[in-house]
């Protein structure tokens, strides 16, 4: 009897360990970027463009042209991944087409972000013409973080009640007028939760920008939609491995900057998600 | 003029519904356009280069004597992704039961944003910290010339398989009805016996879609792998060797290429396999996934 409960508390602590050993690697990680990073992040270093092949000067055009990359794939992948899941809540019938169409959309997230990097400079970068871009990057990215905008766009249609619906359509109003004036008001926090998450993943991903629109440097500004920019975290990778003995301070300030973009982002969002998850698991 | 009314309100609904119903299918549009380009680009390839060749060729060498082997950078990925999942798996699926069996409600409210939040570590940064933290490391400990080894990429991918793995193989633990807990503890087992005998095979179907989803993940991440396994396509059995996958070769080659070409082409047919690839996984953890929806 007693061996069974000292079986117990061994595994017990093995438990303990495994979790600890998983957030002392997240929160290490984290210190130890904040440890290194944040003695090289000044005014200077993010209002200057790099100088001296990267060894000197700052990292403006990067994080600029990161800013206009996570702007560009909002501006795309908002509404269309709005009204896909608007369709999916709202419109379609419960058969196996429906079903096709939500495989599709797990299928997409499982999309490896290097194929979406070939499909976009196949397709929108020559196919297309529209260049390697930030028209052409954004809209890579826009095709990457499409399931996030869908599902946690549906997550909060769900959860406004059918009461309501049924309210607005008694009163007269079609369909599209429940749902614009509605429905969607009383989702907006939620979808607003999901845009944020995927707006924060855009920023983090190097994979689809490195043959779409990211520029190894770049003399100036980017003018247009149709010019190239620099990214934050192709930067990086060039810092990392493309670089002759770049100085210390340079690459992990750029981490720590684009960490804290990445997180300030994604951070809200992911303490949001997973309070409702809780809340609502707690409910039923 | 009101049927003119009533006619113009319902081509507006009839519009509406229409231009809903495309956005609701841009899943399928994308999916089929990304096929579609990987699989015409795979052919120009496959017209010039055996497909046979192509599948079971040893060598990548795609500048010097333009061979195209995928056996090489197949069997890379097949060595970072085993060695991965192989720390993943104890970590991944011990954390779960640790959050969803024997973490205090505080304890788990202060977890899941934590194991989140390395969801979102871009992969570049991790790449990085892998560069100057796990591989001199990996380098001093077995004594090699170099650090930069499928190891190095194997411990990294592990950690960024994770929240996958935890997240969802927590949420198959917690969905275990109660009554099973109480059945078994009535029967005399201790708390530990009803987590690894009832609990954990009644979450069997969740833990192993979760797994199957790490893996997706490790398959098809790009960067680490690029920074850290050294970059050699030869084929290798040691996780002490630097390799190559299949990934990393389309991100660092696809720069070089002469649009068009026959090797701007052999991306696009490793691009196919890698789809493929990650396509079967997806549908074997649906598969997980519909089981739990049936019972």
């Amino acid at each position: 009897m007693k061996q069974r409960y000292i079986k117990q508390k061994i595994f017990y602590i093995l438990l303990l360990i495994i979790t600890l050993i998983v957030v002392l690697f997240v929160v290490g990680i984290i210190l130890y970027l904040i440890f290194k990073g944040a003695h090289a992040i000044s005014w200077s270093f993010i209002t200057q463009f790099p100088k001296n092949s990267m060894r000197e000067g700052g990292i403006l055009p990067a994080i600029l042209g990161t800013l206009y990359l996570m702007i560009g794939t909002i501006i795309f992948a908002l509404p269309i991944g709005v009204f896909a899941a608007i369709y999916l809540n709202e419109y379609s019938a419960r058969n196996k087409f429906t079903r096709i169409v939500r495989l599709s959309i797990i299928n997409m997230a499982g999309v490896p972000s290097v194929v979406y990097g070939l499909f976009g400079l196949g397709f929108f970068v020559l196919f297309l013409k529209f260049g390697k871009s930030i028209l052409s990057g954004s809209l890579t990215l826009a095709l990457m973080i499409l399931p996030v905008i869908i599902t946690s766009t549906e997550e909060a249609l769900k959860a406004v009640p059918d009461t309501y619906r049924h309210a607005s359509l008694a009163l007269g109003a079609t369909k599209w007028q429940t749902i614009s004036k509605v429905v969607l008001p009383q989702a907006l926090p939620g979808i607003i939760t999901g845009a944020v998450i995927g707006i924060g993943r855009a920023a983090g991903e190097t994979a689809p920008i490195i043959f779409t629109v990211a520029a190894f440097s770049m003399p100036g500004l980017p003018k247009s939609i149709f010019d190239q920019a620099m990214a934050l975290p192709y930067h990086l990778y060039v810092l990392a491995t493309q670089v002759t003995n770049p100085p210390k301070d340079i690459q992990w300030g750029t981490s720590l900057v684009l960490l804290i973009i990445v997180l300030i982002f994604a951070v809200p969002g992911s303490i949001i998600r997973v309070r409702q998850r809780l809340k609502k698991r707690d409910l039923s | 003029m009101k049927e003119f009314r009533l006619i113009f309100k319902k081509f507006k609904a009839f519009l509406i519904t229409r231009f809903i119903f495309i956005n609701g299918i841009i899943s399928i549009i994308i999916l089929t356009l990304i096929l579609i380009f990987l699989v015409y680009n795979s052919l120009k390839f496959f017209i010039q280069y055996p497909i046979f060749d192509f599948l079971t060729g040893t060598r990548w060498s795609p500048t010097s004597t333009e061979k195209f082997g995928l056996v090489p950078l197949l069997s890379g990925s097949a060595l970072v992704t085993v060695g991965a999942i192989l720390i993943a798996l104890p970590l991944g699926v011990g954390t779960a039961i640790y959050i969803g069996e024997l973490a205090p409600k505080f304890i788990r409210e202060l977890l899941k944003p934590i194991i989140e939040v390395l969801a979102t570590i871009p992969s570049v940064v991790i790449g990085f910290i892998g560069l100057q933290l796990i591989v001199p490391l990996i380098k001093n400990a077995f004594n090699l010339p170099v650090g930069l080894t499928a190891l190095a990429g194997s411990i990294m991918l592990a950690f960024m398989s994770l929240p996958t793995i935890i997240s969802i193989s927590e949420d198959a633990i917690n969905a275990v009805p109660i009554r099973y807990r109480h059945a078994s503890l009535a029967l005399g087992a201790t708390k530990w016996e009803t987590t690894y005998k009832v609990v954990v095979p009644a979450a069997s179907s969740g833990i192993m879609a979760s797994i199957m989803l790490g893996l997706g993940r490790i398959v098809g991440e790009t960067m680490t792998v690029l920074m850290l396994t050294g970059n050699s396509p030869r084929i290798v059995f040691s996780w002490l060797q630097p390799v190559r996958t299949i990934t990393a070769t389309i991100a660092a080659e696809m720069g070089e290429t002469v649009q068009g070409g026959l090797h701007y082409s052999a991306l696009f047919a490793l691009g196919l396999v890698l789809f493929i690839i990650t396509f079967l996984i997806n549908l074997i953890a649906e598969r997980f996934i519909g089981k739990i929806r049936n019972t």
